[in-house]
């Protein structure tokens, strides 16, 4: 096992900027995360959440700006299997004919040999990844015939057997069952104990404030970012969503 | 068989073993068919049906250009099959015009210029080969073209089986995980453009797209497992050259459209009765809930 360093940073973003054929998506971003800390990106929809995702992954390119992971190039930590990346349930083709096990072996793919010919190993991660979203039923299940909740936990599982440092989760709450929801708050903390670094966004506020230590509000750059009990204000939510009180998008009762 | 119960099963199949030409057409046809098999469960995932058409279409005047120029026709449509994917990606980023109308006009405007060419070029191409494939008539330097070509192929989606699967699948996590997307990208290209090329030969450039996505569409009817789809698909493509080549030779029918068709009957056939996502299992599970 590696031993983790909890003072130095897993991820460090310095005014990033990127743009889609001239057209702004994200600028002037930054953010700084340590291992062993969630952070919470919340923003409306077209903010630039899953592009600050992208550029973190290597997806898209930056137009400015410097990106490290572990100190080191994105490029490297793609290498490094440092990253894994959970998609929403709409961002996958959940028609394509691929099993369980399958999706999950894919968590083990960048590192093995050019055949993707798994190892010992690699079949040993695969198992323990299921079993801890609790899917061992459902090995050769096709994703097609799972539930929304089953399909978050399948790829949830792939980026365990990834064993990836750093997890960014885009919405891992949403379209999901209590059960699955229950258990992925418990991977959370299991996570977090291992000192692993989690991005997730996510529009639910009472989420933010049960497991993220920090919040990131942004609109296409960033709004406010710091501890949660700090920056999650009211007023700080308001002008992240352009004006709109909590309130109004998500009743009093949060 | 039962559609020509005047001949026995028997004489049905080994007549037309006895030609030289049919017996070469019916190999060539099959190995033709595998490639684009192969490759039909990858293009109907990927959603690169229009892809595939603007490909097949726009090899056309690189196949009279290598003619006129005596090259092998393979390099001319390779380079204009992959020449006109660069450029519906330049034109799509350069301007503001839809992905879709960008192929449609890209590929139309060569498969014109082919056709002005073959007009112009006085020479000894067959317009209607290159059409409508002429699967009976292939040459030996074709046929070593065509082994060659689908020998290429098989070799290189054998060994990124896996890497095109998820590429079509997530791309995002590929590139996460630090494989080389654009690569892969490009690979299925090669590899499209190859097929292409070698199934004109079969059935011609107008329907060398159905060799392309509708294996695979029957495919993906029939299972649940990319696997399984590709066995699937490959057999099936397979099947449907024998019967097209069978059919035409007993009822004097166009051997390309014969094959196309047999593919659209075994698609109609899956879409009807698939066990699983056929009409009539649905119809069935509908009367069960009434």
């Amino acid at each position: 096992m590696e031993t983790i360093n909890y003072q130095n940073f897993r991820i460090e973003a310095e005014n990033i900027c990127v743009d889609y054929n001239g057209k702004v998506a994200l600028y002037d971003a930054n953010l700084r995360l340590k291992p062993g800390q969630i952070c919470g990106l919340v923003g409306m929809n077209g903010a630039g959440k899953t592009t600050f995702f992208n550029a973190l992954t290597g997806f898209v390119n930056i137009s400015k700006g410097k990106i490290r992971i572990n100190g080191e190039s994105v490029r490297s930590a793609q290498k490094d299997q440092t990253i894994a990346y959970v998609p929403q349930n709409e961002g996958i083709d959940s028609q394509f004919p691929i099993s369980v096990w399958d999706v999950v072996m894919m968590g083990r793919y960048g590192s093995m040999n050019i055949f993707r010919s798994p190892r010992e190993s690699d079949v040993q991660a695969v198992k323990d990844a299921i079993e801890r979203v609790d899917l061992t039923d459902h090995l050769s299940t096709p994703i097609g015939n799972l539930s929304g909740g089953q399909r978050k936990r399948t790829f949830l599982a792939r980026a365990i057997a990834q064993r990836a440092s750093i997890l960014l989760l885009d919405e891992p709450f949403s379209g999901v069952d209590i059960r699955t929801e229950k258990l992925i708050s418990e991977l959370f903390i299991q996570f977090k104990n291992e000192g692993k670094t989690i991005l997730l966004s996510t529009h639910d506020m009472i989420h933010v404030r049960e497991f993220c230590d920090l919040v990131l509000l942004i609109n296409k750059t960033v709004v406010a970012y710091g501890e949660t009990s700090e920056v999650f204000t009211p007023e700080n939510i308001t002008t992240t969503f352009g004006g709109i009180s909590p309130d109004f998008l998500f009743g009093p009762e949060s | 068989m039962e559609l020509c119960s005047f001949l026995t099963l028997d004489s049905f199949i080994t007549d037309p073993l006895t030609h030289d030409f049919m017996r070469k057409a019916l190999l060539m046809s099959s190995l033709v068919a595998a490639v684009c098999g192969f490759l039909s469960s990858y293009l109907t995932l990927k959603g690169w049906a229009l892809m595939g058409d603007a490909v097949s279409h726009s090899v056309m005047p690189g196949v009279v250009v290598a003619y006129a120029l005596g090259l092998p026709f393979s390099l001319g449509a390779f380079i204009f099959g992959v020449g006109s994917v660069a450029l519906i990606g330049f034109i799509k980023q350069k301007s503001r015009v839809k992905e879709d109308t960008v192929i449609g006009l890209v590929f139309t405007g060569f498969f014109a210029l082919g056709i002005v060419l073959v007009s112009k070029i006085k020479s000894n191409i067959d317009l209607h080969s290159i059409l409508f494939g002429s699967p009976l008539g292939i040459s030996l330097s074709d046929v070593k073209q065509t082994i060659f070509i689908s020998l290429l192929v098989v070799i290189l989606l054998s060994i990124f089986r896996k890497d095109l699967m998820l590429y079509c699948f997530d791309p995002r996590h590929a590139k996460t995980v630090g494989i080389n997307v654009f690569f892969l990208h490009y690979l299925l290209l090669t590899c499209l453009s190859l097929a292409a090329v070698v199934g004109l030969q079969s059935v011609g450039i107008i329907l060398v797209v159905a060799m392309l996505i509708t294996p695979g569409a029957t495919a993906y009817l029939l299972t649940d497992k990319f696997d399984n789809m590709t066995v699937i698909s490959v057999l099936s493509a397979i099947f449907s050259s024998l019967i097209g080549i069978y059919v035409s030779f007993w009822f004097d029918l166009e051997t390309g459209g014969s094959i196309v068709l047999a593919q659209t009957f075994i698609f109609l056939f899956a879409f009807l009765f698939a066990p699983r996502y056929g009409i009539f299992k649905l119809k069935k599970l509908f009367a069960g809930y009434k």
